[in-house]
């Protein structure tokens, strides 16, 4: 209660974790890569480095939707679906209508089901969790049908996505072109603009962002139709990286961007975290992944290790907010 | 008479919903008759079981999202351990299953009480764990049910065409777990944490023990759908179905309160038949099945956004 | 004092809650064949002391027997296999199960609980009737039956008459008063003091968590339960005398006529005028969180009109008070602040809210309100990184820092200064007399009653959901005011 508190060592670790939570991460990746290391020694190169960076970078996307949601106590389970949506729309209609078309469509989709998520959350107020399932139920039934009823002539991936995707400039890979200028917008945002202030505003305590005149479903509708459309923005980037249009492109990506936030120190009950700490959290469990992969562990490990991560980071973010 | 009339007016109109529905199946193919019941009965099994396992806990004021990948976990592990076992393993296998089932429920709840983290993202985490141990058990679909756990839910009774075993089997064993804690103590204290947890506690309700067991329940339901799954294909299947979003929508529209403590298990129990009879409706009007997936998954979004608008309204009020 | 035969024993009890103590040293003794009143002022440690003696809260010391036994328990079924059993203010009842139902979940024969609901006027009661359908009245009768059929060795009522018609009231005294005259024990937690009477043989008073008197209930001992329950602050001399303003005759800033809001605010009406700063004295739950909570556009009223400035407004959401110029500072901190966020993160909330301001922060801008309502609330700078680590008076500040950076028209205080230093106190007072100086206008609730002198102009008095008195700072000592707070003094509002 007092300033005048004496911690112990344990809870002025704790403290540390949870303010600056970027040193510790940073830490935790550069031990991981010493393992990696030690693992396979000679795995280490210039191209490693940029094969994990263009890895992460969809990843750390991705998670920028769980990120802004989790923000105000929220959560987006749909970014991989409509990731999958938007890249599937678009190799498929450039062929027919062109690409800026099929762009155009495809991110409008994006748009769309964000808005449904926004609707059902702001103004019914379902809990984000089992909307954005919903919709994304019923958005796969709808990718589906597409599937069926339009006649592809065949798949075209727009050339500069494959530049974007796949290749490199100085030994790294130019995905970082759309990366960097996004991911500084974003950590602009959350901290210089009115609605990233409010995203914490709300997820510290809603009541008192009511109280203090802040109209809580206008800026829940905006946010989830803003992660629509970066999800939708990553599965194109997606899409020129994988090089292939499959129904279940982005799926596998669900769970990790969850995981990626909840690593980087962003509190799933809102309030508390940042990008920064994302974006390191997305590149610890690519390095993870690629360890995992160098010791076998099956798929079904990997989901386990997950969800297992989830739950003591979020038991021990209790424990440390509780001390205070 | 008449108070019971008012209490149970929804799930009575849920009924008599089922039979239109099933007379509109009648109206649309006429020769729709004891084989179409018995595939509806079928597929419907695994949903009425999820159902029935979620109802506990929302009843109780909880929700388990993992009870998808426990059902997968369910499955796979019946149909790894049956696959060359005899008529008598098996059945030691099916009461393992069920105590695993438990056992899962147990961990979540648990978890959820000690951790003091909310159930949503403890289930929620969980989801991810028992998804991870369905595919460690079993990488792809495979493994193999004996024969009579299969006749369980096939086909009918001689002399009662019209009545699916599937039907029976989920009135029975619904019957035997719930109806014994309904009428003891345990169901009103299930209802009771559900309702006020603070005046439960009050009247002197052990209310964590209470939401352990109502977890466990849970996932021993899970545990009896799983075994449907593979009892249904004859196979274990490690990817889970579309069972969270669908028992979620069914317990709601069956008439209980997200938030705990209003309803019961027969209404979502007819919830589930309804949806999957719209569904099968579809299906004969020819409707291509994904369509008829977009309107399903469309009417269980609704459903929920409807139960949240109502519950909200209740918290006001 | 101590009673050899005392069935209820607690000594010494002592409770704290991290910095908060709430209870330093309370006792209480009942013997058999007593009714023992336990009263308090607002903050006297009551609800805690209840809470440990029904076992829902464990004492840090002291000790409660029942019976000779020690009986300090860590559970409400604890307690009650002791032989005490509490009906609380909230009926401690499960809404969606049947009377019934209820009574199986807790244990309790049927039969002495109809005879009980048949002797408290409900005999007509359905055992089958589901608790949320019935009304409130009803349901304290029954959580009350429910207490009476465990036949319990000390029986603990928490303001049981509250929104209880009369006719039940007498009924319910009668019983009470017929479970002591056959031996048994009860504590009867009440604000009334013609109920007190009526009923009780003793009154244990509490100040400050302390237990500052046990008497003996006669004629005339009103007095001397307000005195005690003041203290030694009667004597103290308010030192800040200030001139009282004359009340503008020109259209008030806030006219409220016949609010009605929830089943405890029931008809309220007052001015608030431009330059004044308007107490609003009320013992716990009188309706003047509903009022406060009306006003901020928090909770709809279910009747009455709000004027500000002379034209009509209704609230569907804080945002229209915001723009009338209605803003609240609530009395529980944590119902304000952002805990986790920055001080300035926390001030500039309400610069934010509106959608027009979704885009850039004007850094510097932001920064110079900011520091202005820091410099102007003289908040302890050192900690600015989490409002969570700043003592409770300096978040108070925080509070109401946050509608000093966005310019103050009308300001609501709920208790601003509760559980906070004397020194941020006094800053607080005069600061509301600047803010009113300047042309504000303030309602200000208080549960300290001194500071209606220290700190308004006038003071409404709020017993039982209506204004009972009106009172001038000039008259407005502790005893007047206390006196008027218990419905002793009450006249028909002017």
């Amino acid at each position: 209660m007092t300033l005048t508190d004496t911690p112990s060592s344990l809870s002025r670790f704790g403290r540390l974790m949870v303010d600056r939570p970027l040193l510790p991460l940073i830490g935790l990746l550069v031990l991981l890569i010493a393992v990696l290391a030690i693992l396979n020694p000679g795995v280490l190169s210039m191209f490693w480095a940029g094969n994990t960076l263009k890895i992460a970078i969809p990843l750390a996307m991705l998670a920028a939707c769980q990120t802004l949601t989790m923000l105000t106590g929220g959560i987006d389970l749909s970014v991989g679906t409509v990731a999958t949506i938007s890249a599937y729309l678009t190799a498929t209609l450039a062929p027919l209508i062109g690409v800026p078309p099929a762009i155009a469509i495809a991110l409008a989709s994006a748009v769309v089901i964000g808005l449904v998520n926004g609707f059902g959350i702001a103004v019914c107020r379902v809990h984000p969790l089992i909307m954005t399932l919903g919709t994304a139920l019923i958005a796969t039934g709808f990718l589906l049908v597409y599937q069926r009823y339009v006649i592809a002539t065949g798949v075209q991936i727009p050339d500069f996505l494959l530049w974007l995707g796949t290749g490199r400039s100085f030994g790294l890979p130019n995905s970082l072109a759309l990366f960097i200028p996004f991911a500084v917008l974003i950590i602009w945002a959350q901290r210089r603009s009115g609605f990233g202030r409010l995203l914490y505003a709300i997820g510290a305590n809603e009541a008192a962002a009511r109280l203090s005149g802040v109209r809580v479903w206008q800026v829940h509708l905006t946010l989830y139709t803003l992660s629509g459309v970066i999800a939708g923005v990553t599965g194109l980037l997606y899409l020129g990286q994988i090089k292939t249009a499959s129904l279940s492109l982005a799926l596998p990506l669900d769970l990790p961007s969850v995981a990626a936030a909840v690593i980087g120190g962003t509190s799933i009950f809102g309030g508390r975290g940042g990008y920064g700490g994302t974006i390191v959290g997305a590149l610890i469990l690519t390095v993870l992944t690629t360890m995992l992969t160098l010791m076998q562990i099956p798929e079904g490990g990997r989901r386990i290790l997950f969800g297992l991560i989830i739950l003591s980071v979020t038991a021990l973010f209790i424990r440390l907010t509780e001390r205070n | 008479m008449r108070r019971w009339f008012d209490a149970n007016a929804w799930t009575l109109g849920l009924a008599v919903l089922l039979a239109a529905l099933l007379l509109a199946t009648k109206l649309i193919q006429p020769g729709f008759g004891v084989s179409g019941l018995d595939s509806l009965a079928r597929a419907a099994l695994p949903f009425a079981l999820a159902t029935v396992g979620m109802a506990i806990v929302v009843l109780a004021g909880g929700i388990d999202l993992s009870i998808a990948a426990m059902m997968a976990v369910a499955s796979v592990t019946g149909a790894v351990l049956m696959d060359g076992a005899s008529d008598g393993q098996a059945a030691f296998i099916v009461l393992g299953v069920l105590g695993l089932g438990l056992l899962m429920g147990a961990v979540n709840g648990l978890l959820i009480v000690v951790s003091r983290v909310p159930d949503i993202v403890v289930t929620l985490a969980m989801l991810f764990v028992w998804q991870g141990v369905a595919l460690l058990i079993l990488n792809a679909p495979g493994g193999a049910a004996v024969p009579w756990l299969r006749a369980l839910s096939t086909g009918s009774f001689p002399g009662l065409d019209w009545l699916p075993r599937a039907v029976v089997f989920l009135a029975l064993v619904t019957a035997l777990i719930w109806l014994p804690i309904r009428r003891a103590k345990l169901g009103l204290r299930l209802y009771a944490i559900g309702s006020d947890p603070l005046a439960a506690f009050r009247s002197g309700v052990p209310v964590g023990q209470t939401r352990i067991i109502a977890y466990a329940l849970c996932g021993l339901f899970a545990a009896l759908g799983g075994l449907s799954v593979t009892m249904g294909t004859g196979i274990g299947e490690p990817i889970p179905g579309p069972y969270l979003l669908a028992s979620v929508a069914a317990v709601v529209l069956g008439g209980v309160v997200l938030g705990g403590g209003r309803g019961g298990i027969l209404g979502p129990v007819l919830a589930v038949f309804t949806l999957r009879t719209v569904r099968m409706d579809l299906t004969l009007l020819s409707v291509d099945p994904n369509v008829a997936a977009i309107v399903e998954g469309t009417i269980m979004v609704a459903v929920v956004m409807f139960g949240a608008v109502l519950a909200a309204r209740g918290r006001k009020g | 004092m101590p009673d050899a035969a005392a069935v209820l024993d607690a000594t010494g009890v002592a409770k704290r809650f991290g910095a908060v103590v709430a209870l330093k040293n309370a006792s209480l003794q009942v013997a058999a064949g007593q009714v023992v009143a336990l009263m308090g002022a607002n903050g006297a440690g009551k609800s805690t002391f209840v809470k440990i003696l029904t076992g829902v809260l464990k004492p840090d010391a002291g000790h409660v027997k029942i019976k000779g036994r020690d009986s300090t328990v860590a559970s409400p079924a604890g307690a009650r296999k002791w032989g005490l059993v509490p009906v609380y203010q909230e009926p401690s009842l499960i809404p969606d199960l049947s009377v019934a139902d209820n009574l199986r979940l807790a244990d309790t024969a049927i039969e002495p609980f109809r005879h009980w609901v048949a002797e408290l006027g409900l005999p007509g009661l359905a055992p089958d009737a589901m608790i949320r359908s019935l009304p409130l009245a009803s349901l304290r009768i029954v959580d009350l039956a429910r207490a009476l059929a465990l036949e319990p060795a000390v029986l603990l009522l928490d303001e049981l008459t509250a929104a209880l018609p009369t006719d039940l009231v007498d009924r319910v005294l009668k019983v009470v008063r017929a479970q002591a005259d056959g031996g048994r024990s009860v504590i009867y937690v009440s604000h009334r003091f013609n109920e007190i009477a009526a009923i009780c043989d003793r009154a244990t008073v509490l100040r400050d968590g302390l237990t500052v008197g046990d008497v003996k209930i006669e004629p005339g001992i009103e007095e001397r339960i307000v005195e005690m329950m003041l203290g030694g602050a009667v004597a103290a001399a308010v030192s800040a005398e200030r001139p009282v303003k004359p009340i503008p005759s020109e259209t008030p800033r806030l006219r409220v006529r016949s609010l009605k809001t929830g089943t405890r605010l029931t008809d309220v009406s007052f001015d608030l005028h431009q330059g004044e700063v308007l107490g609003v004295v009320a013992l716990e739950g009188q309706g003047q969180d509903e009022l406060f909570d009306t006003l901020a556009g928090n909770r709809k009223p279910s009747a009455g009109t709000v004027q500000v400035d002379g034209a009509p407004k209704t609230f569907a959401h804080p945002a229209d008070a915001i723009a009338a110029g209605l803003t609240l500072v609530p009395g529980d901190r944590a119902h304000a602040l952002l805990m986790s966020r920055s001080v300035r993160e926390n001030i500039a909330v309400p610069l934010l809210a509106r959608v027009r301001n979704w885009g850039a922060i004007r850094m510097r801008d932001e920064a110079a309100k900011v520091d202005k309502a820091i410099d102007t609330l003289q908040i302890d700078t050192r900690a600015l990184g989490e409002v969570r680590r700043l003592s409770g008076g300096n978040q108070q500040k925080v509070t109401i820092a946050r509608w000093i950076a966005k310019g103050v028209q009308t300001l609501l205080l709920f208790d601003p200064t509760r559980g906070i230093d004397i020194r941020t106190k006094r800053q607080i007072y005069a600061l509301v007399r600047d803010l009113a100086d300047q042309g504000a206008a303030v309602l200000f609730y208080t549960s300290e009653l001194a500071e209606i002198r220290l700190a308004c102009d006038r003071a409404v008095v709020i017993f039982n959901g209506r204004v009972v008195d009106v009172i001038d700072a000039r008259d407005a000592d502790e005893a007047t005011l206390m006196r008027a707070a218990y419905g002793l003094t009450e006249k028909a509002p002017a």
